[in-house]
């Protein structure tokens, strides 16, 4: 890592790096009470521990209430069009290896109008760190359903209820070949920076779903995972290397059954040898796959955390865009092709 | 046994066959040996849409036609002289194309009963039936000339004879026009050196195509192209439209010292650009083949943020696409290059077929007032200018730039003057940097210098770390607003940085005769007829002046001028009448629309009859051009 104090150069600081660094001089214009203001301050919080100048930080955004964000970070950003982040991104990151890039986008933006290349930038693997802001309703635009609005929500564009399917953004992720998936929540700034710094360290693409209350037009939908009452029940916290349980003693865990499939047991009927291991690290992505299906909605006990992380190629590393452009004696040869003729 | 050999100013020939028959290499051999023996040419290939369509068939017929010269010329010519028809179906899908009087080569062996039909000529040999009676047809059973050459080569099979029998027609009209053999036979040997039973078995089939020429008393007349000696001296090679963009482009980032981003989705007819680009990793360009034509451009887009040279290319309906992220590049101000090779339309349209129909939707095809620098290439040979000065006018002006190729630039060829590397300007990036030691200074990235062209500011630039987008930005911050005069001040500075690319653009120059009273404005790949067709026009003894749009955005400064000095101006287009319309618009000049949209290039004789006033076509167009 750079010495900190160099982190500053040409911005006239001294000093390690901190929040403030992050925050640009715009104004916030969220709604108040939006999941958005605590992923800003959460993001803007761990910037400094990625020991990048701020300068070499890109920021690249869609559309919708999300698309806001790189206005407010104090770094290189770029406010896009509707669902094409990722793309802009691939370029960026393709052309620039020195840069670390960053994406911020929502479930109508990166699951609706931009699916296509969310899945693609996930399969390429391409270095950028993707925080897909999900609340499960189109905000920017007033209130209608999005792609992971559940079957039944009454929303604008929906007054009988939403009747179609919605994706789970983590399976729909590992089935597009993602090499590192994540999810946590708003209103847990300590588990966010921890996924945040795991994203980070991966070398490739990462997903990582922030599920986000809408107080306008979808409250309260995550509140079973992250009120206090309620939360120690339903926060499956997904741990390296240690068994899956929860509850406010842990009397509560995951186990596979004899048909393959997972379950949320009681660990005292199972016992904890029983209990699934988590393993981020796993090849193959099956596990990964039914832990994010576990729940079949958020009011009940969901996984949250790091799900998958493994290696793969990194595309466009040594690209030729990210090096120098070619001599004059390679332009000379390539003008003169094969054969030629002279005419005196 | 000696043969008259006759001099021949120019010929055009059409190599047709099946798809499978490989007419386009026997095109493309002959091109290379004509290119080295000093004729001036044009070449133009004609694929099926159908990669392979079934064998024999009307839909499977494949062309490469070449025009050779000792002088100089213009187009890839619209009549062939001499037709090279390997079965009845390239025979039937070509006839009605010649002239009386011109030359047919059949192999004789493909032209039977089954083939026939499939061809649909029934049980009708137009070999027998009298119906080529008005041409000098000459049967040479090509299947069974080239087996038996093949035959004494060890290790071909029949396969291999089976698919030499373009080389032995190579080999024949190689004779017939006196082509250097030894190119040719190079080519051989280098293309299948790993396969030494199929470079002989070619070589056997060229070399009997060429012994027959010479031995068979079906061919008294042996005919000579002079070289051409009305050509600039320097180096030259044959060039396709497609090789010299992408050598543009190059060239560009060379001059630039800015490395290349590359980004397209495969279409008809641009994939080539991605090919041969793909192949230049070594050069300072990267490839990325997006997922779809929307991501190409954002790919390059934000690898322009990124400081590189971001283009993609596409065709009609991969602009169509783009359409969104070009104006979000306008907005940024950030070069970008976007290559449209043009193709039939609307929709799916005819793929391989060309049309200049996108010239409206370069100029107009985006919401919002977002202008921006519209160029055209001429000529296949042009298309390295034209690229090379879209990347140019890119970086320069923090824009992008809509490069409008066509199908028929693309694929044809012609004789490329090969530039020195020194000779091509020098572009400067000008990437900002912070001042020096400036307590309290405030980047600007909407500031602009006396062009009103911003800052290209790159990430990883310390102390200019700014954010930009897709929102109307105050003037000089560039932060967001909403200020109804400042939206106003934005639109007019954008569209006046654009218009002020008009200071540096050279006149449009009028050619030929300054006092005739009737004057040809065209513009993109007519060029080659236009000319062609005014130098017709000039041999009747009557005047015409012709001049051509390289810039469709901003147009050159004294286009108006121009047009208001003619009597008649008109304006021939492959599309209604697009170009018409807006000078017609712009200028309240009355000009006379001629539009053409079969799917093929326009020619020489077309043009010339349009000048003459021959054309029904002319006289309906005063009611707008384009507007029907």
């Amino acid at each position: 890592m750079t010495a900190v104090t160099d982190l500053h150069e040409g911005n006239g600081h001294s000093g390690p790096l901190t929040k403030a660094d992050f925050q640009s001089d715009q104004e916030t214009r969220w709604c108040p009470g939006c999941g958005d203001y605590a992923v800003l301050a959460a993001v803007q919080q761990f910037m400094p521990e990625l020991g990048i100048p701020p300068e070499r930080i890109v920021f690249i955004t869609g559309i919708g209430c999300a698309g806001r964000f790189a206005y407010y970070m104090d770094t290189y950003g770029m406010h896009g069009i509707h669902g094409r982040a990722p793309a802009i991104a691939t370029g960026l990151a393709t052309a620039r290896e020195d840069l670390s890039v960053w994406i911020v986008s929502g479930d109508g933006d990166a699951l609706a109008i931009g699916g296509n290349h969310l899945i693609h930038a996930l399969r390429r693997n391409v270095p950028v760190k993707i925080l897909l802001m999900n609340n499960e309703i189109y905000g920017l635009t007033k209130g209608q359903a999005s792609p992971t609005s559940v079957v039944g929500q009454v929303t604008k564009s929906t007054p009988f209820g939403v009747a179609d399917q919605p994706f789970n953004p983590l399976a729909l992720a590992i089935g597009a070949e993602a090499t590192f998936v994540a999810r946590t929540l708003d209103r847990d700034r300590h588990h966010m920076t921890d996924v945040l710094r795991a994203a980070a360290a991966h070398e490739g693409a990462a997903l990582i779903e922030i599920y986000q209350n809408c107080p306008v037009f979808n409250d309260g939908t995550f509140f079973a995972l992250t009120e206090k009452e309620t939360r120690d029940a339903n926060q499956i916290r997904l741990e390296a290397g240690r068994p899956i349980r929860f509850g406010s003693g842990g009397e509560r865990g995951v186990m596979m059954d004899s048909g393959g499939r997972l379950r949320i047991v009681d660990v005292a009927e199972v016992g904890e040898g029983a209990l699934l291991v988590h393993d981020p690290g796993r090849g193959d992505p099956g596990l990964a796959f039914a832990l994010a299906k576990l729940s079949a909605d958020v009011s009940g006990p969901t996984p949250i955390g790091v799900f998958r992380d493994v290696e793969r190629a990194v595309f466009g590393r040594g690209s030729a865009a990210a090096g120098g452009a070619a001599s004059e004696d390679q332009l000379a040869e390539l003008l003169l092709g094969g054969s030629t003729w002279t005419v005196s | 046994m000696s043969k008259v050999v006759e001099e021949r100013e120019r010929v055009i020939i059409r190599f047709a066959g099946d798809s499978g028959d490989g007419m386009q290499l026997a095109g493309s051999r002959f091109t290379d040996a004509t290119a080295v023996l000093g004729n001036d040419l044009a070449t133009l290939p004609n694929l099926p849409a159908e990669i392979r369509a079934p064998a024999g068939t009307l839909a499977g017929v494949s062309a490469f036609q070449i025009h050779f010269a000792s002088r100089d010329i213009l187009t890839p010519g619209d009549v062939p002289d001499v037709l090279v028809a390997m079965n009845p179906a390239a025979l039937r899908a070509n006839f009605g194309e010649l002239s009386r009087g011109a030359t047919i080569i059949v192999n004789e062996d493909a032209f039977t009963k089954r083939n026939l039909e499939k061809a649909g000529y029934g049980d009708v040999n137009p070999l027998d039936d009298g119906s080529l009676s008005e041409f000098r047809v000459h049967r040479i059973p090509m299947t069974t000339l080239t087996t038996r050459a093949v035959e004494s080569v060890e290790d071909a099979s029949t396969r291999d004879a089976g698919r030499a029998k373009n080389l032995f027609a190579l080999g024949v009209i190689s004779w017939l026009y006196g082509r250097p053999t030894e190119v040719i036979e190079r080519w051989i040997t280098g293309k299948f050196g790993e396969r030494p039973a199929v470079a002989k078995a070619n070589l056997a089939a060229f070399n009997a195509g060429w012994s027959f020429g010479e031995t068979t008393e079906l061919l008294s007349v042996q005919y000579r192209v002079a070289p051409a000696t009305d050509m600039a001296p320097g180096t030259y090679r044959n060039i396709t439209g497609t090789t010299a963009l992408t050598l543009g482009l190059l060239a560009a980032s060379v001059r630039s010292r800015v490395p290349m981003l590359f980004a397209s989705y495969p279409i008809t007819p641009a994939s080539e650009i991605l090919h041969e680009l793909s192949r230049r990793g070594r050069h300072g360009i990267s490839t990325v083949q997006a997922e779809d034509e929307i991501a190409a451009a954002g790919i390059a887009l934000g690898a322009s943020f990124g400081g590189r040279i971001g283009v993609t290319a596409t065709s009609g309906p991969g602009m169509d696409l783009k359409a969104e992220t070009i104006g979000l590049a306008v907005m940024l101000e950030l070069p970008l290059v976007v290559i449209d090779v043009q193709r039939a339309g609307p929709s799916t349209g005819m793929p391989t077929k060309t049309e200049q129909s996108d010239l409206l939707l370069a100029l107009y095809g985006r919401h919002g007032e977002s202008p921006l620098p519209v160029i055209a290439p001429s000529t296949p040979g042009d298309c390295f200018d034209a690229a090379f000065e879209a990347v140019s006018l890119a970086i320069r002006y923090r824009t992008p730039v809509i490069l409008l190729s066509d199908g028929f630039l693309a694929t044809s060829s012609e004789p490329w003057r090969v530039p020195s590397v020194a000779d091509l300007p020098a572009i400067d990036p000008n990437f900002a940097v912070a001042p020096e030691g400036e307590e309290g200074w405030q980047f600007e990235p909407y500031s602009r210098d006396e062009r009103l062209v911003r800052p290209w500011a790159i990430p990883g630039t310390p102390g200019l770390a700014h954010r930009i987008g897709g929102l109307e930005k105050s003037d000089r911050t560039g932060h967001i607003s909403y200020d109804p005069k400042n939206h106003a001040r934005m639109t007019e500075l954008r569209a006046a940085k654009i218009a002020g690319i008009a200071d540096e653009l050279p006149p449009l120059r009028v050619d030929g005769d300054s006092d005739a009273s009737v004057l040809v404005l065209g513009w993109g790949s007519s060029y080659g007829a236009i000319l062609g067709g005014a130098r017709r026009v000039r041999l009747r003894g009557e005047k015409v002046a012709i001049a051509h749009l390289r810039h469709l955005n901003p147009l050159p400064a004294n286009i108006g001028d121009v047009l208001r000095s003619f009597d008649r101006v008109v304006v021939p287009e492959l599309n209604s009448g697009q170009l018409a319309q807006l000078l017609r618009a712009r200028f309240l000049v009355d000009v006379e629309s001629f539009t053409k949209i079969e799917g093929q290039p326009l020619w020489a004789p077309e043009v010339e009859r349009l000048i003459l006033g021959d054309v029904e076509q002319a006289a309906t167009s005063t009611n707008g051009g384009g507007a029907r």
